[in-house]
C-alpha cells in the first residue's frame, strides 16, 4: 500500500467516524452531515454523483448510513476504502452502545430509572407511529393498494408471521408483473 | 448455540432490511421477541426490554440498526463478542451487496425490473413499520391506560407536527415518566 493511499484511507476513516460519533436521531441525519462532508470539504463526490449513490445505498438492504459509505470508500480507495469507511462509520455506536449496554444491566432495577423508563416507552410507540405517515405518503398509499400495508401489519401483528416473507414475496412480485407486463407487449 | 443463532438471525435482518431503520425494527423484533431461535427455551428479550433498547438508540449517536444490534448482541450472550458478531452480521450482506452490485445498479438505474421491484417493496415497507408499532402497544409500554396514553399522543403531535427532534422527545418523556409516576 503506497504512503498516498493510505493516508486516504486513514482520511476516509476519521471523516466517517466523525460523522458516525456525532450524529444523533439515525440515517437520514447521518446523510446530511455526509453530505457536508464528502461533497463540500473533500470534494470525493459531486452533489449529482452523491444523489446518484444515495439513491444506490437507498435501494440496497442494510443500514443506509453504512451502505453510503461503503460506496463512497469503494470510489476513493477500492476495497480497503470501502472496508474502513464502514468501519467508521459503526465503530463510535459500537463503542457507546456497548458502555451503555454494559453499565444498563446493573442501574435498571433503580426505581427513578423504571420510573423514567415508564414515561418513555410510550413515547418510543409515538416515534415509530410518526414514520407510518411519512412512509405512506412517500409510498403513495392509496385506497386502491391501502390493502397491502394494512395486510402486511395486520399478519404480522396477529398472526406472528415473519417481517421477510412479505419483503420476498414485493421482490417475486415486483419481478412477475414486469416479466408478464413486458411479454404481452411483446406478444401484442 | 446462542452464537450462531445471533450470527444467523442478523444476517437474516441485514439482507432483507429494506427501507432504512424504522422498518428493519420490525424484522429485528420478530427475531429477538417474537421466535424462539433453536435449542433455546424463550425469546431473547421481553417487549418491554425492547421498547427499551429503542429509547436507547434514538439517544445514542449512529444508526438504529448498528446500535440495537450492538446492545442485543451483549444482552443475549452477557459477552463483547456477542455484540461483535451481531454488528458485523447485520452490516456484511448490505457491504457485499453494494460492493458488487452497486456498480451495476448505477448504470441501469432506469432498469425496469429494478423500478418494479422497489415499486412493489414500497407500500410493505409502509405495513413493516406500522407492525412494529402496533407490536408495542401492549400492556408492558401502557401499564395505566390514562398517564401512559396522554404521553404516547402527546409525544405524536409533538413529533408530527412541531417536528421535535426524537432527542428531545424522549427526555421529555422520561422527565414526564419520573414527575408523573
Amino acid at each position: 500500500m503506497s504512503k498516498s493511499i493510505s493516508k486516504t484511507i486513514f482520511e476516509l476513516f476519521l471523516t466517517f467516524f466523525k460523522i458516525g460519533a456525532f450524529t444523533f436521531g439515525g440515517g437520514w441525519v447521518m446523510i446530511a452531515m455526509m453530505e457536508k462532508d464528502i461533497v463540500d470539504k473533500h470534494k470525493w463526490f459531486t452533489k449529482e454523483e452523491f444523489i446518484d449513490n444515495l439513491a444506490i445505498a437507498q435501494s440496497m438492504p442494510g443500514i443506509l448510513a453504512v451502505n453510503m459509505a461503503v460506496l463512497v470508500g469503494n470510489k476513493i480507495a477500492k476495497k480497503w476504502g470501502a472496508f474502513y469507511s464502514a468501519l467508521g462509520t459503526i465503530l463510535p455506536s459500537f463503542i457507546v452502545i456497548l458502555t451503555i449496554a454494559i453499565f444498563f444491566v446493573t442501574i435498571n432495577d433503580n426505581p427513578v430509572v423504571e420510573r423514567v423508563f415508564k414515561g418513555i416507552r410510550p413515547a418510543v410507540v409515538a416515534l415509530i407511529i410518526a414514520p407510518v405517515f411519512t412512509t405512506a405518503k412517500s409510498a403513495k398509499i392509496n385506497i386502491k393498494n391501502f390493502w397491502v400495508p394494512l395486510s402486511t401489519a395486520l399478519l404480522i401483528t396477529f398472526c406472528g408471521f415473519s417481517p421477510i416473507a412479505f419483503i420476498a414475496l414485493a421482490i417475486v412480485y415486483g419481478i412477475a408483473r414486469c416479466y408478464f407486463s413486458n411479454r404481452e407487449t411483446k406478444t401484442e | 448455540m446462542i452464537y450462531i443463532n445471533l450470527l444467523i438471525a442478523y444476517l437474516k435482518i441485514g439482507l432483507f432490511g429494506f427501507g432504512g431503520g424504522y422498518a428493519m425494527l420490525s424484522l429485528i423484533q420478530h427475531e429477538v421477541v417474537d421466535v424462539i431461535h433453536y435449542g433455546e427455551t424463550q425469546p431473547w428479550l421481553t417487549l418491554q426490554e425492547f421498547t427499551d433498547i429503542v429509547a436507547i438508540s434514538q439517544m445514542s449517536p449512529g444508526p438504529i440498526g448498528i446500535n440495537s444490534a450492538t446492545y442485543i448482541g451483549y444482552k443475549v450472550t452477557g459477552t463483547v463478542l456477542g455484540s461483535i458478531i451481531a454488528t458485523i452480521a447485520v452490516c456484511l450482506p448490505s457491504f457485499i451487496l453494494v460492493l458488487i452490485v452497486g456498480k451495476i445498479l448505477l448504470k441501469k438505474r432506469d432498469n425496469i425490473y429494478i423500478k418494479s421491484i422497489f415499486s412493489a417493496i414500497r407500500p410493505v415497507v409502509v405495513g413493516l413499520i406500522a407492525s412494529a408499532a402496533l407490536l408495542l402497544m401492549n400492556k408492558e409500554n401502557f401499564p395505566d391506560y390514562t398517564i401512559s396514553i396522554v404521553i404516547c399522543l402527546v409525544a405524536f403531535l409533538l413529533v408530527r407536527y412541531a417536528k421535535l427532534h426524537p432527542i428531545l422527545i424522549v427526555i421529555l418523556a422520561g422527565v414526564a415518566g419520573y414527575l408523573l409516576y
